[in-house]
C-alpha cells in the first residue's frame, strides 16, 4: 500500500479524466488533470467527444484506480448513468467515479445515488480537490 | 441584515496589486510621459479612438442576448418575448448535436438534445424558429462554428422561403473554426478543409448576402478558456490574418472581404485593461492590415466588434454579486466601443438564466445606455495618461505573443500540435492557482465568503423534458414527409462538387438545405471526403 506523502499524495494512483458527451469545455478538465499530475498521479486524458462506452473501455484498459467525468452540458445526469452501466457491462464496476463541472445542487444527491463517490465544483480550491481524491482512494 | 465581512477579510485585500491581470505594471500615476502621442480622431486611422465619428450617438450598440434552448417553438417563443423587450438583435445558442454534426437521432446527440441551445437539424426547424419574426427586419448572430457553412445555408433558404431578398439579411455567424481547436472544441473536420469551408462561406456572403457578417472571429472562448486579456486579443488577430491570408490564396480581394470581417471578446472585470484591450486591439488590426495587406480603403481596416460581459468572471457563490461584475464589465464594453453587447445573467455560471435573470441582464446594459450618460461623448477616456499608457503597453504585449506564434510557425501549425491548447491549459491552472493563493480575489468566493453559505438558491430553470422528444418525433416525420429522393441528389452533388478545392460549396449547400437534408447528413457526407480532426490529447 502506498504511503501518502503531503507533496505527492497520489503518487501511484492511475486516474482518467474523461469527457463524455458533446461538451467540448475542457479547461476544468485539463486544470484537474494538471493538478492531479502535480499532486504525483498518472494522468491519462480522453480528450472530446468521448461515449461512456469508450470511457469505460479506456479505464479498463489502463487499469485505473478512478474515473473523473467532466460534464458541463446539463447532461451529466445521463452521462453519469451510462458510464456506470459501461463500467458495470465490462466488470469494473468498482472503479470508484469522480465528477466535476457544472452541476446544479439540487442534482447531487441523485447522482451520489447513482454511484458518484464526489462531485466537484470550479470554485473548490484545487488542494482540497486533491486531498478528496486522495483520501477517497486511500 | 448584518453580514460578518471579519472572517476571511485579512489586510492583504487592502492592498491594490499594480500589476494587470495579464501581467503588465500600472504607474502609480501616469503622465504624459508615459505613453506615445496618437492624435487620431474616432473615426480615424488607425482608430484608436474607435471607427465611427460620432460613437454611439450615431448609432447605440446592439443589445443582443444570447438565448435559445429546446425545440425551435420554444425559442421562438423567448425571442418574441426578448424582441417585445425592446431587445433589437437575435442571437441563436445551439445545441451541441448541432454543433457537432449529429442528427438529434445518433446515439451520442440523444443526451444533448436541446440543452445547450435549440436543436436545429434542417430548414423546416429553421422555419419554425423564425416563424412570424421578418428576416429582413431583425439582425441575428448564431453560435456556431463547426457546421456554420451549413446553418448560413439554412438562413438563407429561410430567406428565401420568407420572399426576404438575400441581399436584405442582416447578423453574424460565429464561423470561426481555428478557436473551437483551441478552446471550445465543436471542431469536426481536419483543420484545412474547415479553413477552406470558412473561405466559401465568407466568399459567398460577401456577394450574396452583402450586409452579413460571415465570420465573427472570436477571443472570448480562448478568454474565458484562460488565457489574459493580452493573449485573447493577440491570438485572435493571430487566426484572423490566418483567415485573410486563407482568403487571398483563394482569389479573395482583402479590400473588398476585410469589410465583413467581424471579432468577438469577453469582458472580464479589470475595467481600465479591457477597455484599453479593445483601444489597442483595433488599432493594431488597422496596421497591421495597412502595413502587411496594403488596404487603405478605411472600411476594410475598421475593427468591428461585439462582447460578451460575465462567463467565468461570474460565480455559483454570491451569485447576486454578478449583477454587479456585469455592469462594471458592461461599461468596460462601452467605454472600449463595443458593435454589440451581451450581457450574461446572474445565474449563468450554475444554470440556463431563467426568464427573470435573462430580462434584468437586459435592463443591466438599457441603464449603462439610456441612464449612465457614458456613451454621449465618443470615446471619453482618450487622453487619459493611464489609457493611454495601457493602450501603448497592450498593444506591445500583443504584438510580443504573435510574434510567439510566427516563431513557432503559424497558428495553423500551433493547433495542429496542440501547443496553442497546451499554453491555454497551463494559463488556466495559474488563474486557479492564483485564486487558491488569494492572489487573486474574488469576492464571496476566496474572500468575504459567509461560512456555510451553501449552493444558490432561487428559481432554478428547468427544461421541459419532453421537449427532446418532440424534438426527435419532428424529425422522424421530417425525414418520411421529404423527397428522399431529392435529398440524396443534392447530397451526392454537394460530395461531388467537395472533391475540387476550389469549387465554393455554398451554393451547394443552399441546395441541400432546400430540399430538407439535415445536418447529420451533409456532416457525413464531408468527413466521407475529408475525415475527423484528430485531437492532440497530451497534458
Amino acid at each position: 500500500m502506498t504511503t501518502i506523502s503531503a507533496a505527492a499524495p497520489l503518487k501511484g494512483k492511475r486516474i482518467l479524466i474523461a469527457k463524455p458527451g458533446l461538451d467540448g469545455h475542457d479547461v476544468g478538465a485539463k486544470v484537474i488533470a494538471l493538478a492531479l499530475r502535480d499532486a504525483g498521479a498518472e494522468v491519462i486524458y480522453t480528450g472530446l467527444r468521448k461515449t461512456p462506452d469508450y470511457v469505460a473501455r479506456v479505464a479498463v484498459d489502463e487499469d485505473v484506480d478512478a474515473v473523473g467525468l467532466s460534464v458541463l452540458s446539463g447532461s451529466h445526469r445521463d452521462l453519469v448513468q451510462q458510464t456506470r452501466a459501461s463500467l458495470e457491462a465490462i466488470g469494473a464496476g468498482d472503479i470508484p467515479l469522480f465528477l466535476g463541472g457544472t452541476i446544479p445542487a439540487e442534482d447531487w444527491p441523485d447522482l451520489y445515488a447513482l454511484g458518484v463517490k464526489q462531485i466537484y465544483t470550479s470554485e473548490m480550491p484545487l488542494a482540497d480537490v486533491v486531498a478528496s481524491i486522495a483520501k477517497t482512494l486511500k | 441584515m448584518a453580514v460578518s465581512t471579519t472572517q476571511q477579510s485579512p489586510r492583504d485585500e487592502t492592498v491594490v496589486a499594480p500589476m494587470t491581470p495579464s501581467g503588465i505594471e500600472l504607474p502609480l500615476v501616469a503622465t504624459a510621459r508615459d505613453h506615445a502621442a496618437d492624435d487620431s480622431l474616432p473615426g480615424e486611422y488607425p482608430f484608436t479612438r474607435g471607427i465611427f465619428p460620432d460613437g454611439f450617438r450615431g448609432r447605440m450598440w446592439t443589445m443582443r442576448q444570447y438565448a435559445g434552448f429546446g425545440s425551435a417553438e420554444d425559442s421562438n417563443q423567448r425571442y418574441k418575448f426578448l424582441l417585445d423587450q425592446g431587445q433589437t438583435g437575435l442571437s441563436v445558442a445551439l445545441d451541441l448535436p448541432t454543433q457537432c454534426g449529429y442528427d438529434p437521432t445518433d446515439p451520442i446527440a440523444r443526451p444533448e438534445v436541446g440543452k445547450v441551445g435549440v436543436s436545429l437539424s434542417n430548414l423546416s426547424e429553421m422555419e419554425i424558429l423564425f416563424d412570424g419574426i421578418d428576416l429582413s427586419k431583425i439582425s441575428t448572430s448564431f453560435t456556431i462554428n463547426g457546421t456554420a457553412a451549413i446553418i448560413y445555408a439554412m438562413y438563407v433558404a429561410c430567406a428565401d422561403k420568407q420572399g426576404v431578398p438575400r441581399s436584405k439579411l442582416t447578423g453574424t455567424i460565429q464561423n470561426d473554426i481555428l478557436k473551437e481547436y483551441v478552446a471550445r472544441g465543436t471542431w469536426i473536420f481536419p483543420v484545412r478543409p474547415s479553413m477552406r469551408l470558412i473561405a466559401d462561406s465568407i466568399l459567398y456572403a460577401n456577394d450574396e448576402t452583402p450586409r452579413f457578417n460571415p465570420i465573427s472571429i472570436a477571443g472570448a472562448h480562448v478568454r474565458d478558456a484562460g488565457s489574459t486579456a493580452v493573449e485573447e486579443m493577440a491570438y485572435t488577430l493571430a487566426n484572423g490574418l490566418a483567415y485573410v491570408d486563407e482568403l487571398i490564396g483563394r482569389g479573395g480581394d482583402v479590400a473588398k472581404f476585410a469589410k465583413r470581417l467581424s471579432f468577438f471578446f469577453y469582458v472580464h472585470m479589470d475595467f481600465f485593461e479591457e477597455i484599453c484591450k479593445f483601444r489597442a486591439g483595433r488599432r493594431l488590426w488597422a496596421r497591421l492590415l495597412r502595413e502587411r495587406y496594403g488596404v487603405t480603403d478605411d472600411k476594410a481596416l475598421m475593427f468591428r466588434f461585439g462582447v460578451v460581459c460575465g462567463g467565468s468572471s461570474l460565480t455559483a457563490a454570491q451569485p447576486y454579486n454578478n449583477v454587479m461584475r456585469v455592469a462594471i464589465e458592461t461599461m468596460a464594453a462601452v467605454l472600449g466601443g463595443a458593435q454589440s453587447i451581451f450581457t450574461a445573467a446572474y445565474d449563468e455560471a450554475f444554470q440556463i438564466p431563467t426568464e427573470f435573470a435573462a430580462e434584468l441582464a437586459l435592463r443591466t446594459q438599457q441603464v449603462v445606455a439610456y441612464e449612465s450618460g457614458i456613451a454621449k461623448t465618443v470615446d471619453p477616456l482618450g487622453g487619459s495618461h493611464l489609457v493611454e499608457c495601457l493602450t501603448d503597453r497592450m498593444e506591445q504585449e500583443m504584438i510580443r505573443v504573435m510574434d510567439e506564434i510566427d516563431a513557432y510557425g503559424g497558428v495553423v501549425k500551433a493547433i495542429e500540435d496542440g501547443w496553442m491548447q497546451s499554453k491555454i491549459a497551463e494559463r488556466a491552472l495559474e488563474r486557479k492557482k492564483n485564486v487558491d493563493s488569494r492572489k487573486t480575489i474574488i469576492v464571496g468566493v476566496n474572500a468575504f465568503a459567509r461560512s456555510g453559505e451553501g449552493a444558490p438558491t432561487g428559481e432554478v430553470f428547468r427544461l421541459d423534458p419532453a421537449a427532446a422528444r418532440r424534438v426527435t418525433e419532428k424529425f422522424e416525420a421530417l425525414r418520411a414527409r421529404r423527397d428522399n429522393g431529392a435529398v440524396e441528389r443534392e447530397l451526392a452533388r454537394l460530395s461531388k462538387a467537395a472533391e475540387n478545392d476550389r469549387e465554393n460549396l455554398m451554393p451547394y449547400l443552399v441546395d441541400c438545405a432546400h430540399a430538407y437534408a439535415t445536418v447529420g447528413e451533409i456532416v457525413e457526407r464531408l468527413k466521407g471526403r475529408w475525415g475527423n480532426f484528430q485531437e492532440p490529447v497530451g497534458l
